[in-house]
């Protein structure tokens, strides 16, 4: 490569995005040092401020026509692409960890963690999946994804002399690292056969590859694809995500089903799509079939799920973003036997735009829950309707969003956008998979809504006078069972966590009523 | 009346039970305070429902009378162009008389409700409730795109399944999650069926679809369609055997949900087998047809014995748990009149859709009456198996009581009796491609149920309106029929003789627009 100007001019505001994220968590991490104790707080809010201008900075890119570090020489391959997936995803990294620092804010300051390296793991993370998206060569996607990876590992274990913590961050790291190896084999086989890291390059240099070398480099495309099919908790590489769930703070597994999630989509969109066109036979089937095999483990174990165990409320989440992931994945198998491969994948960005805000708002409220019951278990929300009646309406809502069942009008559009692809690209099977899958999800997803507005069944045998007085059922209760019922009500709630819930639902009931914004993406090209 | 005016009319009429629900939440304005915060929101709900009662009276009015099988009062626009799904919402023949029966019973429900509200929590979020269930109801009557016959199909489980869970009677959690439960698993099939049909064909919209009648459709996906949405209907009408929900959730649901379960929401499943099934797959519709008039008539006499024995002394049987099983009896009548595919069975099924909605709405509000003036619906409770003596009790309400059986066993000259002959007559002949010794046979079969169906409502009047006057030790003195009943009892029995006198002012409207779906010359 011969540079001819030396020095390459840079545009800023297209990087904008991920710089501010990443240059806020420097910030936060100076700042920490020189912040007195009671002041720790503040630096939460630092992170929160530096999110919204990084989202501010999104859009004076609208167009998405902004490209940098481009290559002078040879093709027109640039390593940055502000085109409109990019923004889209950006959209959703950024608005996903903004929600997750809402409700980190006081979770940070409960759990004892320390403020500045959490808020600086979080940033660091946020920064390097806003930066996935754009990445249009493989070092960039490699570095990118690992800068998303490793420091959630640590943001796992973050909870200090907590077993599981520990234990789950290990398990997360083991598994991811040898995903990681894995995939740089497969990146140094690809680059073997086609010579160069950029995808489009790589997109053409794989239609007349040395024939020598073709094993070579549909074995380097099968293993790097791996490491993305580990970040994104597809089957086989789903065994990390509950333990892991359950081990990190909430507000970490939140994160991780949402943005680490998102991440693993757009580099495994970006490398498929981008970079592996020619090889869609492969992948195309391979997905499907990983499509298929995801939703179902997720579903099957997620009805598994024992009510009254300790955390089988966060466990639950954790297996159905398991299977959420399985519908993710059926845009992405669908393009590999699409002519136009960059209009079918829109369905994936939509889905994971609608699943982005409903999840996290679930796991808002079983935040909002986790306060007062330490072990949340489903059976702890039985009744919250009656303690915290917006508190259940918005877990109702993002639990029937999550099951595409109105009102959650947006999950069920959401759905059949993905299933349209998956009958137009004639994966028969697949769509048919899907479908058992959607309605095996409907009975936990159910049955936990139902749950939430159930009566209490000791306020039942004691008071049936003192039910029909009011609906303010939390009232009349003898004192003794008064630690069961008003448990939830009697903690208030802090502010950015209700923040965090309200902007979940209004977004949840903005795109019930308004589907178009989010599915114009399942229509059209993004790049 | 105008188009754009006939246009308004319905919107309003879909949108103001959601306007109205959304508002029962809020505070009341000054000026409509009332007596207190229940007295004014159950006020409000009356205000709302009648005056989408009185909307629909005069769309009926304003309705083009020349020619009902076309579509009026028409809107079409376009809600998510990604996915071509339109608002497309209209009225014709065969909507419209539903459209006016829900307005009616919802009316009927909210005057009912307001001087006796059920036990549970407070009336706010019941007529929030109640409201937001007539704005499915209403939407999946009017609703011209498969989708959004979908959604409103939906929106009416989860205020149903809170009248149940929150003011139903014993039982009510269970038969309330089993409610929601079997018709969700019903209605995602049923998504599923109208996506093959909706993505086949290219377009969601039932107009257009109902025009092609099945061309472009291969007969697999037709009959893949068929089985797979009316499976969804099947559930909610309820068929044979996917009924085993309905009796627990009428015998826990409180006296409003029984009238509007049955007298509106289990319409739902019929019309859709009528709306979309018959025109949109013809093919798959005569391939299927005979196992649907199978299992109707075994609903007819399922239904019928089911009752018999509920009715026997010493069975303990609940007397709504009973009106609910004579549902499913009568429902099988309107399937079987569909499943002929002749106008003559369809026009029959869809007059006895309405008949089966005033007759047991009224059933249900008697029966609720009697529950709450002995405390039971127990038939051997009442006065300890010699008979309720609600004739020497209470005349008036023994008086309607008996009415309401006569009517509904279909006693010639009033509305439950044509609906049935029309279907057995469509049975009698049949349509193209249907063996007709078969459905000689099903026509019998539901000849004997008819004699079932009247045996055992008999059987109902004996032990409930007679017995020893009066009862010994239970000599219990109640009210009979109250001003406020009688409000809301009158209109159905006016209706009932009506539609029995008079039956041609239904079927002049339903005739045409059957004959357009079932596309044969008239």
């Amino acid at each position: 490569m011969s540079a001819s100007p030396l020095i390459q001019s840079v545009d800023w505001a297209a990087v904008a995005p991920p710089l501010i994220v990443a240059a806020a968590g420097l910030v936060v991490l100076v700042a920490e040092l020189f912040l007195p104790e009671p002041r720790k707080p503040l630096l939460g809010w630092v992170s929160v401020g530096g999110l919204v201008l990084a989202g501010l900075s999104l859009i004076p890119l609208l167009d998405g026509d902004r490209t940098t570090f481009c290559l002078t020489a040879g093709g027109k391959d640039c390593s940055y692409v502000a085109d409109h997936f990019t923004l889209a995803v950006q959209f959703l990294v950024i608005g996903g960890a903004l929600l997750t620092a809402l409700l980190s804010i006081h979770a940070v300051e409960e759990a004892r963690m320390p403020a500045g390296e959490f808020w600086f793991l979080l940033l660091s993370s946020a920064a390097g999946a806003a930066l996935l998206p754009a990445s249009r060569d493989l070092a960039t996607l490699v570095v990118a994804l690992e800068v998303t990876s490793l420091p959630a590992f640590a943001l796992v274990g973050l909870r200090r002399g907590d077993r599981l913590s520990s234990e789950a961050a290990l398990k997360f790291f083991l598994s991811s690292v040898t995903a990681t190896a894995v995939m740089l084999l497969g990146v140094s086989f690809v680059y073997a056969a086609t010579g160069s890291l950029h995808l489009g390059a790589i997109s053409r240099g794989l239609d007349h590859v040395d024939p020598r070398l073709v094993t070579l480099a549909h074995i380097g495309a099968v293993l790097t694809l791996v490491g993305f099919a580990f970040k994104l908790a597809a089957v086989p590489f789903h065994f990390w995500v509950p333990d892991t769930y359950v081990g990190a703070p909430l507000p970490v597994a939140a994160y991780l089903s949402v943005v680490g999630k998102a991440a693993g989509f757009s580099g495994l969109i970006v490398i498929t799509v981008l970079g592996f066109g020619p090889y869609a036979h492969v992948w195309g089937a391979t997905l499907a079939v990983l499509a298929a095999l995801t939703m179902t483990a997720g579903n099957v174990a997620a009805l598994r799920q024992r009510p009254a165990n300790a955390h089988s409320a966060v466990r639950l989440l954790a297996w159905s973003s398991v299977g959420q992931a399985g519908y993710l994945l059926v845009p992405l198998a669908a393009a590999g036997y699409d002519d136009k491969p960059q209009e079918v994948i829109g369905a994936t960005i939509a889905y994971a735009l609608m699943y982005a805000a409903v999840n996290l708002g679930a796991f808002a409220v079983a935040a909002l829950v986790g306060r007062a019951h330490p072990a949340n278990r489903i059976t702890d929300y039985r009744a919250l309707f009656s303690e915290r009646p917006l508190a259940a309406l918005s877990l109702g809502f993002f639990l029937l969003c999550l099951a595409g069942l109105p009102p959650g009008v947006i999950g069920l559009f959401a759905k059949v956008a993905v299933f349209r692809t998956a009958v137009d690209a004639g994966l028969g099977w697949l769509a048919v998979v899907m479908a058992v899958n959607v309605v095996v999800a409907l009975y936990y997803y159910l049955q936990w809504t139902a749950l939430l507005f159930a009566r209490r069944e000791p306020v039942e045998a004691a008071g049936a006078a003192g039910a029909a007085g009011g609906s303010a059922a939390g009232g009349p209760v003898p004192a003794a069972s008064a630690d069961a019922t008003g448990a939830v009500a009697a903690l208030p709630v802090p502010i950015p966590l209700t923040a965090a819930i309200v902007t979940a639902l209004g977004l949840g009931v903005v795109l019930s009523g308004a589907p178009e914004l989010v599915l114009r993406f399942a229509t059209g090209t993004l790049f | 009346m105008n188009d754009t005016a006939m246009q308004a009319l319905l919107v309003a009429i879909v949108l103001l039970p959601a306007a109205g629900s959304a508002a029962a939440l809020l505070p009341a304005p000054p000026g409509l305070r009332g007596r207190g915060p229940d007295q004014a929101v159950l006020r409000h709900g009356i205000t709302v429902s009648g005056l989408v009662l009185l909307l629909s009276i005069v769309l009926a009015a304003g309705f083009d009378h020349d020619r009902p099988a076309s579509m009026q009062a028409t809107t079409d626009i376009s809600w998510i162009p990604a996915l071509d799904i339109r608002i497309h919402l209209g009225v014709d023949g065969i909507s419209l008389p539903l459209l006016v029966l829900t307005a009616l019973l919802t009316f009927l429900c909210a005057l009912y409700t307001y001087f006796r509200m059920p036990e549970g929590p407070g009336p706010r979020a019941f007529v929030a409730l109640l409201l937001l269930l007539e704005f499915g109801m209403v939407g999946t009557f009017v609703a011209l795109d498969l989708i959004l016959f979908f959604l409103a199909f939906e929106v009416v489980l989860i205020p149903m399944y809170f009248l149940i869970a929150r003011w139903g009677g014993e039982g009510r959690e269970p038969a309330a999650f089993r409610f929601i439960l079997f018709t969700l698993l019903g209605s995602a099939v049923m998504l599923l069926g109208l996506l093959l049909i909706g993505l086949r064909a290219g377009t969601f919209d039932m107009v257009e679809l109902a025009a092609r009648h099945g061309d472009g459709l291969s007969h697999g996906v037709q009959v893949l369609a068929v089985l797979a949405i009316g499976l969804g209907l099947a559930v909610k009408a309820p068929m044979w055997p996917f009924h085993s929900w309905l009796p627990d959730a009428h015998t826990a649901a409180p006296t409003v949900g029984s009238v509007l379960l049955a007298g509106v929401l289990l319409k739902m499943g019929t019309y859709g087998f009528v709306r979309i099934l018959l025109p949109m797959a013809p093919d798959g519709m005569r391939t299927l047809a005979p196992y649907l008039a199978a299992f109707a008539v075994v609903g007819i006499l399922y239904g019928s014995l089911a009752c018999l024995s509920l009715v026997r002394p010493g069975a303990a049987g609940d007397l709504k748990r009973l009106i609910a099983y004579s549902s499913i009896g009568h429902m099988g009548f309107v399937l079987l009149g569909i499943a002929t595919l002749t106008a003559t069975g369809v026009n029959g099924a869809l007059f006895a859709n309405i008949a089966h909605g005033l007759i047991t709405g009224l059933l249900f509000f008697l029966v609720g009456a009697v529950k709450e003036r002995y405390g039971t619906a127990n038939l051997d409770q009442f006065a300890k198996g010699t008979g309720a003596a609600l004739y020497g009790n209470a005349p008036r309400l023994g008086g309607l009581l008996a009415f309401g059986a006569v009517a509904s066993l279909g006693l010639p000259g009033l509305a439950g009796f044509w609906g049935e002959m029309l279907a057995l007559f469509g049975a009698f002949d049949p349509g193209a491609g249907l063996s007709r010794p078969t459905y000689l046979v099903f026509m019998s079969l539901a000849g004997l149920g008819t004699v079932l169906t009247a045996a055992y409502l008999l059987l109902v009047v004996r032990r409930v309106c007679m017995g020893q006057h009066p009862a010994p030790a239970a000599a219990v003195e109640f009210a009979d029929v109250q001003a406020h009943e009688f409000a809301a009892w009158s209109p159905l029995v006016v209706l009932t003789v009506l539609g029995g006198l008079w039956p041609a002012a239904l079927l002049s409207l339903s005739d045409p627009a059957v004959h357009n779906l079932l596309g044969g010359p008239r």
